[in-house]
């Protein structure tokens, strides 16, 4: 079995789940469609050998995201199978930004091919966590700083939000 | 050469998993004996030499009992709920080294599954997958105590992962490697971790309690509140996996907590063991040393379990949140001063 036909599987797999979370009505098979959804991107992550970002991915959109999500399902009784349809305005935005991401996504690629090369030609193994730790903590210091600060207000505006609840009662 | 690795791999792998299951197996034994001592009582001694086939005997009634299914929509998620959480609890030994290596034949075996530099990683991976094994079967169970019970579980499981992460980091900031065959080489000796590491070594102690859903911390099954946790309409064998499941976690955590704190299977005087009997002779015994280490965790759990009292659900959300997170944290920046301090004058 070559890598190919291992991607084969794990695309469709990826397309696969993501069509049944977006047509699964009761809301919880979707969220779960989804958590199915996330393991087949990370084994796509896998077959690059990518295995720190594959991890990370789990651990962040499978672990944590979803987790989340499944509890606020539960929680809000959300499982009646009956579920709104959108409107139109609503569905066109997200097609757009789904566009828009995948415009910044193909930059990415094509501005990260010769950096791929510069380390393929000095034979590092850039999927390593020590060549990524390096790179982000000297290149990219800056921005890696500003986006611990957004997740450290984000994480302090959720305490606040919770406190606010507590003296309202 | 490649298919020889394999085939040597796929061997060690099932033995991993049959020890596994070993260990589970004996520990529902030993945890109602060391109950049982600890209340004065003589404890299960019918099947077999001293109550020796008891697991045996727990499995061959949980097999043959009635396979009830409650009236739920969900009938696949109903048997997945069991099913993921032994899965989750079995996935983590593949990257725990279980001893250094062995020399058979001109041949060197490695004792570890697989040895990936983000081992740490891995674990947190399928300890976080884990949560879904009681959500998933909580909620399909279509019970109202179900699910109130896996929605304590899990929202148990997910705090006390931020404090075990953050605990963790400082012993990572320390050994510089997320690698597990790193960390237990860097303790050679009597070098331990827990020395280095006490106030993480406890942190962690106390976040594995509650991962493995163990007392102080077994809020999930509950029973005065909630009948019988997330597992209350499960019956025979699914029953049996989640409670089975949570004997291998136990297992699995006790392994954890010896590589990462207690040396893993270094022992003082190895390198003595090695240079007068041979380099295999201490391997083997380091493996042995390493299952003692793992027993004692083993033992030590259940040693609290008959000790303490469950806690309170709002007193384990402030022990998580309020205590052992900022004590983690306090941990990561004063290993960071020391680790500068040390760089510098030492």
């Amino acid at each position: 079995m070559s890598l190919l036909t291992i991607f084969y599987i794990l695309a469709a797999v990826t397309l696969a789940t993501g069509f049944m979370t977006v047509i699964s009505k009761n809301p919880i098979h979707s969220a779960i469609y989804l958590v199915l959804c996330f393991f087949s991107i990370g084994g796509h992550y896998l077959l690059f050998n990518a295995q720190f970002l594959a991890l990370v991915h789990i651990i962040v959109y499978a672990g944590a995201i979803m987790v989340l999500i499944l509890f606020t399902i539960m929680l809000m009784n959300l499982n009646k199978e009956n579920e709104p349809i959108k409107s139109i305005a609503s569905v066109l935005a997200a097609v757009v930004a789904f566009a828009l991401l995948c415009f910044v996504m193909l930059a990415v690629f094509i501005k990260a091919m010769p950096q791929i090369e510069n380390y393929q030609s000095s034979g590092q193994d850039y999927q390593s966590i020590k060549v990524l730790g390096k790179v982000l903590l000297n290149e990219y210091m800056v921005p890696f700083e500003f986006v611990s600060i957004l997740l450290l207000v984000a994480m302090i505006g959720a305490v606040l939000l919770s406190k606010k609840q507590k003296t309202v009662e | 050469m490649d298919s020889a690795l394999i085939i040597e791999k796929g061997i060690f792998i099932v033995v991993i998993f049959a020890i596994t299951m070993l260990m589970a197996m004996y520990s529902t034994l030993a945890e109602r004996k060391i109950a049982a001592w600890l209340q004065d009582r003589i404890g299960p001694n019918r099947a077999g030499k001293g109550g020796i086939l008891q697991p045996l005997a727990d499995g061959l009634k949980l097999f043959a009992k009635e396979e009830f299914m409650p009236d739920t929509p969900n009938k696949f998620l109903f048997i997945l709920g069991p099913a993921i959480s032994m899965t989750m609890a079995l996935l983590t030994s593949a990257v725990l080294p279980w001893g250094d290596k062995l020399e058979i034949a001109g041949h060197t075996v490695i004792l570890q599954a697989t040895d990936i530099d983000v081992a740490m990683l891995y674990v947190f991976a399928v300890l976080s997958v884990g949560v879904y094994g009681i959500m998933i079967g909580g909620w399909a169970s279509n019970n109202k105590y179900s699910l109130m019970a896996a929605l304590r579980a899990s929202s148990q499981l997910i705090s006390y992962e931020v404090a075990m992460g953050l605990s963790i980091v400082a012993l990572i900031m320390m050994s510089g490697t997320m690698s597990l065959r790193e960390i237990a080489a860097q303790q050679e000796g009597m070098n331990w971790n827990v020395f280095y590491q006490p106030l993480g070594f406890i942190i962690f102690l106390v976040c594995s309690f509650a991962e493995t859903n163990r007392t102080p911390f077994d809020l999930a099954e509950c029973e005065a509140e909630l009948i019988g946790g997330h597992h209350t309409e499960y019956s025979s064998m699914k029953m049996g996996f989640y409670l089975f499941g949570e004997y291998a976690a136990m297992f699995i955590s006790s392994a954890i907590l010896a590589i990462l704190y207690f040396g893993a299977y270094n022992y003082p005087g190895m390198s003595w063991v090695a240079e007068n009997w041979g380099a295999n002779m201490a391997n083997i015994l380091g493996i042995v040393v390493l299952f003692i280490k793992i027993c004692f965790f083993i033992f030590f759990y259940m040693w609290v379990r008959w000790t303490i009292p469950r806690f309170r659900y709002d007193q384990l959300m402030n022990l998580g949140w309020k205590m052992l997170i900022p004590l983690a944290i306090a941990n990561i920046v004063l290993t960071g001063v020391i680790i500068i301090i040390a760089d510098k004058y030492l």
